[in-house]
């Protein structure tokens, strides 16, 4: 918009101008970006060193909140199950994915139709289907109940009302949520790997298995790396998943940090301690995102 | 149907009379968005309009009102905050020492508010001594609600004590029913937690341990006991109860599925919906051992600071509206709780109903009144969370020991006090 | 795009694996149609029947009032019109904030790819770090900003939010898109004397369409599915459908009607699966055009 107003500006100026086009182009992003992501940071960063209870005030309460932090127990499981849940979805997202996606490229029938089957559970919230899921993985509702009723009574699967199982849960639903996308960008990378390597090693008697493994897998790297990227960020963002599933439970044996931090800012009107939880997690996220970016801002200043 | 169209007349007919001299507007903040809950409001809806106000509805569902005290938080610090706003307990309080209720003490001058409810209640109604918030109704929480062809099939009789309450329920187990039916959910432990609680340590102690948070009393030998009696009801409930709605767990007492649940008289709606009828299909009695006691779960409205005079004098009438008999009996009609307001006519609402107003009348002079703690009127939020945490937990877990729970408590409150 | 036929089967013993491969993918397709077959089953089931049978049996018989409840007559307040007025509310919001964050997204990936400067790249590191920040730690202080604004509890306020929050992501894909554009053809568009927007409307915005279409169906997914920021940020009446499909089936003290829900569950989900259904096809060319840089 800005653009507009300076291009009827005197002409002289008009080559400067033109200069300052990108520049300009890229200004109200810049803008939004200080303060409505950089501004918003450090505000929270200067909460988590203060009082602040109910609503946000400004008495200064050192590195309290911290403390308080790292004595609570919940915050202790939240932690821990985000590495046990981000872990295993991001695993089993990206070897789900590849295998969907290696299946799906063998000339398979009705492809379009299976491929949305996969893809379908990213156009849904969990506030759509969240309650679906919860019957499902009840036992006296669901799955080991509709087993059951086929006959096999020993059949048990519990792990919604298991303190230490129902973090998988999460996994599941979870896994079902993202794969999909997942699938996508794998069959997208396998689809544009050119045919003609694949031609050559196959004359040079490979075997199918390998010519996957040696060939098109390491081929498709730059795919892991931003599927791994976007899994992270779904992972660490995980929110609607637990609050539709579990709600943390049983006990807050499913908290993840996002939760405790809504519980504890929100729910509980403690702001100061949700505002130092929210900074650790920020603080994980730069863990993951700097490596990342010094490999990808590389990647495009040689290309 | 024919209600409504009656007060779309009279809403006509207001609005051609007095629309004119006041039009002011409430927004309302609440989370009363389903069935019997929203048909309940929409009566404050009608009757304020037909005093010429209009109503702007602002419903936010979810979690016990969570989302709604989220939303609230953020229109409060965006600098307008809603006229009024569904808060409950003690967050009116906190409210109220941040400066953005507005003082309700001419319209409750006028009523005679004092006289019209407990002090127990109004006290909650109240910051620095002025009113800020108007109750809407009373809900009885220390229920057992009983499906009595379980009991005669079991053999069993319904428990007043919590000896007698595992006796009966070692018969049901017997007879092949789940004795108790729970939903796992955190305020649901926190709600069987407080019964238990009280029945066993009485009113005095539950006022000591959740009201005053009276470190001696946390941690007294008998918290050592009300945890252990607490953990030994789990083995009478099936095991797929965490993350349970209460009402599903109402439909297995309903379906004949379960003997037992210990809830508000909310439940009541659920059994209604079913067709089944109190002292016949199921029965209300009051938890083991709390005969003598009553938790109280009480909604109500605070009034927010709001600068145009119009809108101010909407919101007045909404305060006075709310208390107003007409109000008070169809909304509890509907929603199963009692009037907050003392001294009504009875004669509409079922026997269970009776029994709650004779019991909230009775224990607002006995000293058996007491705010519930699992439902956010005894004490603030941190300090609730707090105790749910570790409630919810020690039930969830088998490492856990009563004591060390016990201590835990302690230990909680006092860092979040 | 390689030709698969070179992989696939050569023997008859290859028969077999295909009937395995097959086997497998109808699983898979079992275990992710589920939750919306139990969904769908439910809502068109009848309130007794859902409640004397198990919640994931087969209907007694198919009853589609749930269907007419939720869409009309539904409560969600004090209102009992069901979910059709806020599912326009949603359209309201969901489309100047998917052509704003789409063309916001394309204009930078394109200063970002194709007129670096000193700083952009490092600009781009500080924007991807947007993607990843817990939308729970805004809300407060965005709260604020909009009050200041003025814009508090409107749905320009709400677009505003999606804007700046949907950035990060639509300039992600715009850039990695770009990146595969030969550089060459747009220095040499600027030695013929073309400008800025000459070049961006005449060579980049030709070839974009996969990643426009990427990038749409991203943010109408992440927008239209939106609960957070529509809850808090959008008053009453102007709330998205999430909010009002939250409403209807959170209660509580209020009784459940499930089919009701359900009903209303995937009537919020249409567009998203219609989307999903429809160009899920286009989605995958996307992809494979370039947002994956491969």
């Amino acid at each position: 918009m800005q653009v507009v107003t300076a291009k009827v500006k005197k002409k002289p100026l008009l080559d400067l101008v033109a200069d300052q086009i990108p520049k300009l182009v890229l200004s109200p992003t810049i803008l939004m970006t200080v303060v409505f992501i950089y501004g918003y940071v450090i505000w929270t960063g200067v909460l988590s060193f203060t009082k602040s209870s109910f609503l946000p005030n400004y008495k200064f309460a050192g590195t309290l909140q911290y403390e308080k932090l790292f004595e609570n127990d919940r915050w202790g499981v939240a932690v821990d199950n985000l590495f046990v849940f981000g872990g295993l979805f991001i695993l089993i997202c990206l070897a789900l994915g590849i295998f969907i996606a290696i299946l799906l490229d063998q000339r398979i029938r009705a492809e379009g139709a299976i491929r949305t089957v996969f893809l379908y559970p990213m156009a849904l919230s969990f506030i759509v289907t969240g309650t679906a899921w919860k019957w499902i993985l009840n036992p006296s509702l669901g799955l080991e109940r509709l087993v059951k009723d086929m006959g096999f009574e020993n059949f048990t699967f519990d792990w919604l009302v298991n303190t230490d199982m129902a973090i998988y849960t999460l996994v599941i639903a979870a896994v079902w949520q993202s794969s999909g996308f997942v699938m996508a960008l794998f069959l997208a990378g396998l689809r544009s790997i050119d045919s003609s390597i694949i031609k050559a090693a196959q004359i040079d008697g490979a075997s199918l298995p390998k010519i996957y493994l040696r060939i098109i897998l390491p081929s498709l790297r730059p795919v892991f790396f931003s599927a791994f990227i976007i899994l992270c960020h779904i992972a660490i963002k995980s929110f609607d998943l637990v609050k539709a599933l579990t709600n943390g439970g049983p006990g807050y044996s499913t908290d993840l940090p996002a939760t405790f931090m809504y519980a504890f800012s929100f729910t509980r009107g403690q702001i100061g301690l949700g505002s130092a939880s929210a900074m650790m997690m920020l603080a994980g996220v730069l863990a993951i995102l700097i490596p990342y970016l010094y490999s990808e801002l590389r990647g495009t200043r040689n290309a | 149907m024919k209600k409504f169209k009656k007060s779309l007349l009279a809403i006509a007919a207001s609005s051609v009379m007095s629309l004119s001299a006041y039009a002011g507007e409430v927004e309302v903040l609440h989370w009363w968005t389903s069935g019997g809950e929203a048909k309940s409001v929409a009566v404050l809806k009608q009757l304020l309009e037909k005093q010429g106000h209009t109503w702007k509805d602002f419903a936010v569902a979810g979690g016990g009102g969570e989302s709604a005290m989220t939303v609230l938080k953020s229109r409060a610090v965006s600098g307008n905050p809603p006229s009024a706003a569904q808060i409950k307990g003690l967050d009116i309080q906190e409210w109220g020492e941040l400066g953005f209720l507005t003082d309700l003490d001419k319209v409750a001058e006028e009523n005679k508010w004092s006289s019209l409810m407990p002090e127990i209640v109004s006290k909650v109604m109240k910051y620095d001594d002025q009113y800020v918030a108007v109750p809407v109704n009373v809900h009885r929480v220390n229920w057992l609600w009983v499906n009595p062809e379980i009991f005669k099939k079991a053999g069993a009789k319904v428990p007043t004590t919590w000896a007698e309450f595992k006796e009966a329920a070692e018969k049901i187990k017997k007879a092949g029913f789940v004795p108790l039916a729970h939903g796992g959910q955190a305020w649901q432990d926190a709600t069987v937690f407080e019964s238990v609680a009280l029945g066993l340590g009485g009113p005095e102690f539950f006022r000591k341990a959740f009201v005053e948070h009276d470190m001696k009393t946390l941690q007294s030998d008998k918290m050592v006991e009300v945890f252990e009696m607490f953990k030994s009801l789990k083995p009478y409930m099936d095991k797929d109860a965490p993350g349970r709605d209460w009402n599903i767990a109402t439909s297995m007492v309903i379906k004949g599925e379960a003997a037992m649940q210990l809830m508000g008289d909310w439940a009541k709606g659920e059994f209604a919906a079913a067709g089944k009828k109190p002292g016949e299909d199921y029965l209300c009695v009051p938890a083991p051992g709390t005969q003598n006691s009553f938790t109280f779960n009480i909604d109500s409205f605070a009034m927010f600071n709001v600068k145009d005079p119009e809108n101010k004098k909407a919101q007045a009438a909404l305060a006075k509206t709310i208390l107003e008999p007409e109000f008070q009996e169809v909304f509890n009609l509907n929603k199963g709780s009692i009037p907050v307001r003392l001294g009504m006519n009875m004669d509409k609402f079922d026997s269970c109903a009776k029994d709650s107003m004779n019991s909230f009348v009775s224990t607002s002079k006995s000293g058996g009144l007491v705010p519930s703690m699992a439902h956010g009127m005894s004490t603030t939020s941190y300090i609730q969370g707090a105790i749910f945490d570790v409630v919810s937990n020690f039930f969830n877990s088998d490492k856990m020991s009563a004591k060390e729970a016990t201590q835990k408590l302690a230990k909680a409150v006092k860092a979040s006090m | 795009m390689h030709d698969n036929t070179v992989l696939g089967p050569q023997t008859s013993s290859a028969k077999l694996g295909r009937v395995f491969i097959y086997a497998i993918l109808a699983f898979l397709v079992l275990f992710y149609l589920m939750p919306l077959v139990v969904m769908l089953l439910t809502s068109v089931k009848s309130m007794a029947d859902i409640r004397t049978g198990t919640l994931i049996s087969w209907p007694k018989e198919f009853v589609f009032d749930a269907w007419g409840k939720a869409w009309s007559s539904a409560c969600t307040g004090v209102a009992c019109e069901g979910v059709s007025g806020y599912f326009f509310n949603s359209i309201k919001i969901v489309l100047p904030a998917v052509l704003i964050s789409t063309f916001l997204g394309a204009l930078n990936g394109y200063v970002l790819t194709k007129w670096k400067f000193k700083g952009s790249d490092l600009f781009f590191g500080l924007l991807l770090f947007g993607c990843f920040i817990p939308f729970q730690v805004v809300l407060l202080p965005m709260a604020q900003t909009l009050g200041w604004l003025g814009l508090a509890n409107t749905t320009a306020g709400l677009v505003l939010v999606h804007v700046v929050y949907g950035m990060a992501f639509t300039t992600l894909f715009f850039r990695n898109f770009y990146v595969s554009v030969p550089s060459e053809l747009v220095s040499a568009a600027k030695i013929d004397g073309a400008g800025f927007f000459t070049i961006f409307w005449r060579i980049l915005l030709p070839v974009s369409t996969p990643i426009i279409v990427v990038c749409v169906i991203w943010q109408f997914t992440q927008i239209w599915n939106d609960f957070l920021f529509g809850v808090v940020y959008a008053a009453g009446d102007t709330q998205p459908i999430t909010v009002a499909l939250n409403n209807l089936v959170n209660t509580s003290t209020g009784v459940k009607e499930y089919n009701v829900e359900m009903s209303a569950a995937i009537i919020a989900a249409l567009p998203t699966l219609l989307v999903y259904v429809l160009a899920g096809k286009y989605f995958v060319r996307g992809l494979t055009a370039g947002s994956v840089k491969g």
